[in-house]
């Protein structure tokens, strides 16, 4: 289909496809109009009338994130009528807001607050009304503040049709109308799984993070704990965003600088348990394809998709593999493995992880998450808590020069790296468990048709005879296809299924840095690519970190007792 | 008498239901509204059981069923008493004390506009003007009005309905 159409924005010319809208259309000649409802993730709803704009010929002004565009339509996007229209949407939603911009989670990265600055409000000529909600701190990564909602019906949008939990809707009608899960509840209360993609989407602070910086904070302060933190393969390309670079850029050298500064007492890697993992994974796919044993196996390192399949397929668990994702198996060793190379108390050990994402707040909670005799990881603190916490020490990021991650568990090859991006684990896999079976180097390193971001993808590897047929889902979605598809008996035969709960991966992870860059999420993957490529080591098993600890500390194999004790989790529906 | 929250642990007959998703198994989209009516003409409100389980039934997340149920008025969450009362907010009647006639429904009731007595004989609620002005301070019970109110009239008024 490649019908085009011919119109005129603000006198300016332009020709795009049909069924393009008018928002799409002018910002191809340069002008932003305004939104808010609308965002690249969604589809439209046209409720906040902020993108409003004049017509010829139409009575009523439209809605230019929904109105498709045809011939020789004339519209004018900053007429006087427009630019009223606009403001009174704007100072409406101000009359009913809180004036809380300076302790908001999103002062100075609000769409609301930059809305009312570009359109130059300086009075808002309504009564302030003042709003009631209660926050709603059940969750333990989210933080609801309804009075800060704006209706907008984002969150309702990405967390029904991307994610398919719906947990959100509007209720009520007028002046209590909100948005709210089922009757009220806390998200703790509903089958939310934390994924936290709402507060990535939320345009205000009506849905944040829950900030666990005082408590890392505390422990840097006290001269009794030793502060161990590791950092996620996609915190690495995120972080940078928060300091006006391009998404995409990759700031590892400055992350560990800046942690260095900030006071943590070893900075190391989850890389080094992401290649880890992939030695676990692997034996135990190898082992469980060859019993032919709860096939096809599913990865396991996203919290997110661990909930989604307690809560939504709990028949199906015993497909997960049993592996503890890298964030755990990091936490399980730095209190075992770790303390006693250094010689440290592992009771004086504070383990703390930088995290894309928010489902990891829950998960170093869980009950079996204690397999080192303390709670293996202490406090996880998302990208973006980071970035504030940078911040707040003062630290001009982008001025830091770059430093190494400490030894022992700071080593990551390539494949650790792109754990980070939809894809990557299942590559990772692949170019260990070809290598592993074949005894044989891998002639290309690349798994090209693995690739992308189509929502989910397959491909048929060939271990030199043994065929493994693997899929890759992103997004809850996409996940939930694969899980319908199990329950129909696997009709495509699928061996290996590699599952992250975020549309795009731990990349665009719930905690990641907001973007307002539609093309965000394969920047960003790109860039763990050209991480992975430029790695000298880029096979999990060449990693010598991991190696030296196989020998000294697991018994020297992957899968063994030690593995079990410490790396693996007894999933419910696993018979042990 | 305290207002009544419905136990979670209340058990409801979700059979009851059955032959109301018969009625409506023909229609394929939208047969959300007239079964919730029909589930609440069986149930006399619509508790959080039976919506979950007509959600689950008709594979509409429950979050979009509380959307709806929240929206028309017609619908309620809440057990309703035998009489409704609606105590008129109005301006005529605001100038009137109508507060006060608030003040005595509350008291008597022992209950906040919105709620049900535990006894579940009545449901108070507050409206804007009931178009009986030159009565003011008025309120409903049913289908009765009661005009020129007094404070103290209120609870002998309600006596009359109890039964
Ligand atoms: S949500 Fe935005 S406008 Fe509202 S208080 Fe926070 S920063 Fe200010
Ligand atoms: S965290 Fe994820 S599952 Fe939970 S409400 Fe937000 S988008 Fe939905
Ligand atoms: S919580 Fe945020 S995303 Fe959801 S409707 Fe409100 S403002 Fe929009
Ligand atoms: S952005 Fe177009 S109506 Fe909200
Ligand atoms: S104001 Fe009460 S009846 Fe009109």
């Amino acid at each position: 289909m490649s019908k085009t159409v011919t119109l005129t924005i603000d006198n300016q010319s332009v020709t795009v496809q049909a069924g393009v809208t008018i928002w799409g259309a002018a910002r191809k000649i340069g002008i932003n109009i305004p939104t808010l409802c609308h965002h690249f993730d969604v589809k439209p709803y046209s409720g906040c009338r902020v993108c409003v704009v004049e017509v010829q010929g139409a009575r009523a002004l439209a809605a230019a994130c929904s109105f498709p565009v045809t011939d020789g339509l004339v519209v004018f996007t900053n007429s006087p009528k427009v630019r009223e229209a606009r403001r009174l949407v704007v100072e409406l939603l101000l009359a009913n807001h809180p004036h809380d911009c300076f302790t908001c989670a999103r002062n100075q990265n609000c769409e609301l607050q930059a809305l009312a600055q570009s359109l130059g409000i300086k009075e808002i000529r309504f009564p302030q009304s003042k709003p009631t909600w209660p926050l709603d701190e059940t969750s333990p990564s989210l933080v609801r503040d309804p009075n800060k909602c704006i209706l907008c019906g984002r969150c309702v949008r990405f967390c029904s049709d991307k994610q398919t939990c719906s947990v959100y809707t509007f209720a009520n009608r007028g002046f209590s109308s909100t948005v709210t899960p089922a009757f009220g509840k806390g998200l703790s209360e509903v089958k939310c799984t934390l994924c936290g993609q709402c507060s990535v989407i939320c345009p205000t602070g009506a849905i944040t993070v829950k900030d666990d910086t005082a408590k890392v904070l505390e422990a840097i302060n006290d001269p009794d704990k030793v502060v161990v933190v590791q950092t996620a393969p996609a915190t690495r390309v995120g972080l940078g965003e928060i300091f006006g670079n391009a998404p995409g850029s990759i700031v590892t050298g400055q992350m560990v600088t800046a942690l260095k500064r900030i006071g943590f007492d070893r900075v190391l890697d989850t890389n080094f348990t992401a290649d880890l993992t992939i030695m676990e994974e692997a034996t135990e796919f190898l082992k469980r394809l060859g019993a032919n044993k709860h096939m096809p196996m599913i990865t396991s390192c996203s919290p997110g998709w661990i909930n989604f399949m307690e809560m939504y397929y709990p028949d199906l668990i015993q497909h997960h593999s049993t592996c503890k994702s890298p964030q755990q198996m990091f936490g399980a060793l730095a209190k075992t493995y770790y303390a006693q190379k250094e010689g440290l108390d592992p009771a004086k050990i504070v383990s703390v992880s930088i995290m894309p994402c928010t489902a990891k707040k829950f998960e170093c909670r869980r009950p079996e998450m204690k397999s080192s005799g303390y709670q293996d990881v202490d406090y996880v603190l998302t990208t973006r808590e980071l970035g504030q916490l940078i911040q707040s020490f003062g630290l001009s990021f982008n001025d830091l020069p770059s430093s190494d991650y400490d030894p022992i568990m700071g080593c990551g090859t390539g494949a650790g790296t792109i754990f980070g991006n939809t894809g990557g684990v299942m590559e990772a896999a692949l170019r260990t468990a070809y290598e592993v079976v074949t005894k044989e180097t891998l002639p290309a390193l690349e798994f090209e048709t693995i690739r992308g971001l189509g929502g989910l993808r397959e491909a048929e590897i060939d271990l030199k005879g043994t065929k493994i047929k693997v899929a890759i889902a992103h997004g809850l979605g996409n996940a939930r296809k694969v899980m319908d598809e199990l329950k129909a008996g696997n009709p495509r035969g699928w061996n290996f299924i590699e599952v992250m709960a975020c549309p795009g991966g731990c990349i665009s992870g719930g905690g990641q840095p907001i973007s307002h860059d539609i093309n965000y999420r394969s920047k960003r993957i790109a860039a763990l690519y050209t991480d992975d490529r430029n790695l000298p080591l880029r096979k999990s098993h060449d990693n010598p970190e991991v190696q030296a600890l196989c020998k000294e500390f697991l018994g020297g194999e992957y899968g063994g007792h030690k593995s079990h004790e410490l790396l693996h989790t007894p999933l419910k529906g696993h018979e042990h | 008498m305290g207002s009544v929250s419905p136990s979670p642990a209340q058990e409801f007959d979700l059979t009851k239901l059955n032959p109301i998703y018969d009625a409506y198994k023909h229609v394929v989209n939208g047969a959300l509204i007239p079964v919730l009516q029909a589930a609440q003409e069986a149930y006399g409100y619509l508790p959080e059981p039976v919506l979950e389980a007509i959600g689950e039934h008709l594979n509409v997340p429950i979050s979009q069923i509380y959307g709806v149920v929240t929206f028309y008025a017609q619908f309620h969450l809440e057990p309703r008493g035998k009489h409704i009362i609606r105590t008129c907010q109005g301006t005529a009647c605001h100038v009137r004390n109508a507060s006060r006639i608030l003040e005595s429904l509350k008291n008597t009731l022992g209950v906040s506009p919105g709620g049900t007595t535990s006894d579940l004989q009545f449901t108070l609620e507050t409206v804007a003007c009931i178009g009986a002005c030159s009565l003011a301070p008025v309120m409903m019970v049913d289908h009765d009005t009661h005009g020129r109110l007094k404070p103290d009239l209120v609870p002998k008024i309600l006596d009359n309905y109890r039964n």
